[in-house]
């Protein structure tokens, strides 16, 4: 059974403000779709009714067969959808194995442990070289990284990102964005929030431009070049 | 005026030992804390709960085996009823609103005591022989003084174990740090707290056993005033840490226990007041505690 995450009709509201207004989505195994939009589109909103950390007021939302609306984070977690937030959170008192270790330790299944953790390590090679040290004295894009690799021992189906280039360096950029690609081809789903537009379009199968809580326009890669225009085009 | 201090041995393993029983209440309410965001105002009375079963159970001539399990036993429950029917319906409330509940719970389960046990209390007598001294090198120690001291390292050390070293302990260090993060990670919230209120509640029991050796009349306001000196001490060594709680609990214990004895008699009513004057004018200086580490700031 193919397990895609659908999105149908996703209304949230945060008591008078209406942040996303019948938005429906789809990613399918083996599939990056980006999510771009000015702040306040809705994006993260998308991302946190999801995980069910904003309730949904209305729509659907559902991983494969099973419905996610409604269910707690840590369910949407074990249900196999993982989020690596905005900021990255990872925790900076913690070493960076004890990270890892609690994202591994909430996997479904308990076997094949240290094959997940040696795929992970050969993604980001500098998580291995730094495992003893608190993730707190990373730099930010290797912070990045861990929240990434966090994300991913759990053996997710479907991996959400809010800004994961956000406040990064370019080099550091192209790292996460690599990363992304090698994850695809694992036949993970991928959902990326980002504010680079113009890279996500060129990265993305498809990717969604956001305003004001609903989905404007579809892009895709071969229309990169032209993000900025076709976007401006549209709303003007 | 106060008189001359006249600090001996004796008054130095006293001091310990009391600081050793606070820093265990102290770990107890940082523990819920770290978790909770919520002070447990009612920490004191789950203590008294379990010296009135000690009581009872002293009164009926139990065996101390049996009148020990009964505390561990009334503490857990109410511990855990405590978090069904309060902590959790409340979680994700406001701080105040929850410290207002325990409060309220606080008084509860206060003045119940007081109508089924009444103003005069009852007498735990089980555990009074450990207030026998024993000699050492010369000096005379309570046994309770080394008891209390063997049995706070040991519990602490094993906490210690728990939480660093086990797939819970983890779960329970990193909702500490961050609660929403380790939810999307998978990390269950009720599971987490409900360990950390069991594991307070155990500190609790023990307390409870230590307590009643040195204080062996139970009254409904048993333990009340060592859980405000607490609060201050966990105040005073940083809250949401089991190891700065646990320093601040026994500095306070210690402080409280030293000015006890260096006191004269006449002059120790005024106790409190030096002691919280202290931690006043501590977190004057640091108002993050006095162990804070302000080291691991964010980095980009």
């Amino acid at each position: 059974m193919e397990r895609a995450l659908v999105v149908e009709d996703l209304d949230v509201r945060y008591g008078p403000v209406h942040a996303v207004r019948g938005l429906s989505l789809e990613a399918r195994p083996g599939e990056i779709v980006g999510l771009i939009g000015a702040n306040g589109a809705g994006k993260s909103s998308t991302l946190h009714a999801i995980m069910g950390l904003a309730p949904a007021s209305g729509g659907t939302i559902r991983l494969g067969s099973n419905s996610l609306r409604g269910l707690r984070p840590e369910d949407v977690a074990r249900a196999g959808v993982a989020l690596v937030p905005e900021g990255r959170r990872v925790f900076a008192e913690l070493t960076v194995d004890e990270n890892l270790k609690l994202g591994q330790a909430l996997r479904r299944q308990r076997n094949g442990t240290d094959d997940v953790l040696a795929r992970v390590r050969s993604l980001f090679p500098v998580l291995d070289e730094f495992s003893g040290r608190q993730a707190g004295l990373l730099s930010g894009g290797q912070q990045q990284q861990l929240a990434i690799a966090r994300a991913l021992v759990a053996e997710p189906d479907v991996l959400l990102l809010d800004e994961p280039s956000l406040g990064l360096a370019p080099t550091m950029v192209d790292v996460v964005f690599d990363a992304l690609t090698s994850i695809r081809e694992r036949g993970l789903a991928i959902l990326l929030v980002e504010q680079r537009a113009q890279r996500t379009v060129a990265l993305a199968d498809r990717s969604y431009v956001l305003a004001t809580g609903s989905v404007r326009l579809e892009l895709s890669p071969h229309q990169a070049a032209d993000t900025d225009a076709l976007i401006a085009a549209y709303f003007s | 005026m106060i008189g001359a201090f006249n600090i001996d041995w004796q008054t130095l393993a006293d001091a310990t030992a009391l600081g050793a029983i606070y820093a265990l209440m102290a770990v107890g309410i940082g523990l819920v804390f770290g978790v909770l965001r919520l002070v447990n105002f009612a920490y004191g009375q789950l203590i008294m709960a379990g010296a009135f079963a000690l009581a009872v159970a002293s009164e009926r001539n139990w065996p101390l085996w049996a009148a020990i399990v009964l505390c561990f036993v009334v503490v857990l429950t109410l511990s855990m009823l405590l978090n069904r029917l309060v902590f959790r319906p409340l979680r994700g409330q406001s701080p105040a609103v929850m410290l207002v509940a325990t409060f309220a719970v606080a008084f509860l389960l206060q003045n119940v005591a007081l109508l089924k046990f009444g103003a005069l209390g009852k007498i735990a007598t089980s555990l009074t022989f450990l207030n026998r001294p024993v000699d050492i090198g010369g000096v005379e120690i309570r046994k309770i003084t080394i008891v209390a001291i063997v049995v706070a390292a040991v519990s602490l050390a094993a906490l210690h174990l728990l939480l660093e070293r086990t797939t819970i302990g983890l779960h329970m260090r990193a909702a500490s740090m961050d609660f929403d993060t380790a939810r999307l990670l998978g990390v269950r919230a009720d599971r987490v707290i409900g360990v950390a209120v069991l594991l307070s509640g155990v500190l609790a029991a023990i307390v409870a056993v230590m307590l009643t050796v040195q204080t062996p009349l139970v009254t409904s306001d048993f333990a009340l005033h060592d859980t405000i000196i607490v609060l201050a001490g966990v105040v005073l060594g940083g809250m949401n840490r089991p190891i700065p709680a646990t320093l601040g609990g026994f500095a306070i214990g210690f402080a409280s226990g030293l000015l006890g004895g260096a006191l004269p008699t006449t002059q120790s009513q005024y106790l409190p007041t030096f002691l919280f004057a202290a931690v006043i004018l501590v977190l004057l200086v640091r108002p993050g505690g006095l162990f804070d580490r302000t080291a691991s700031a964010e980095r980009v």
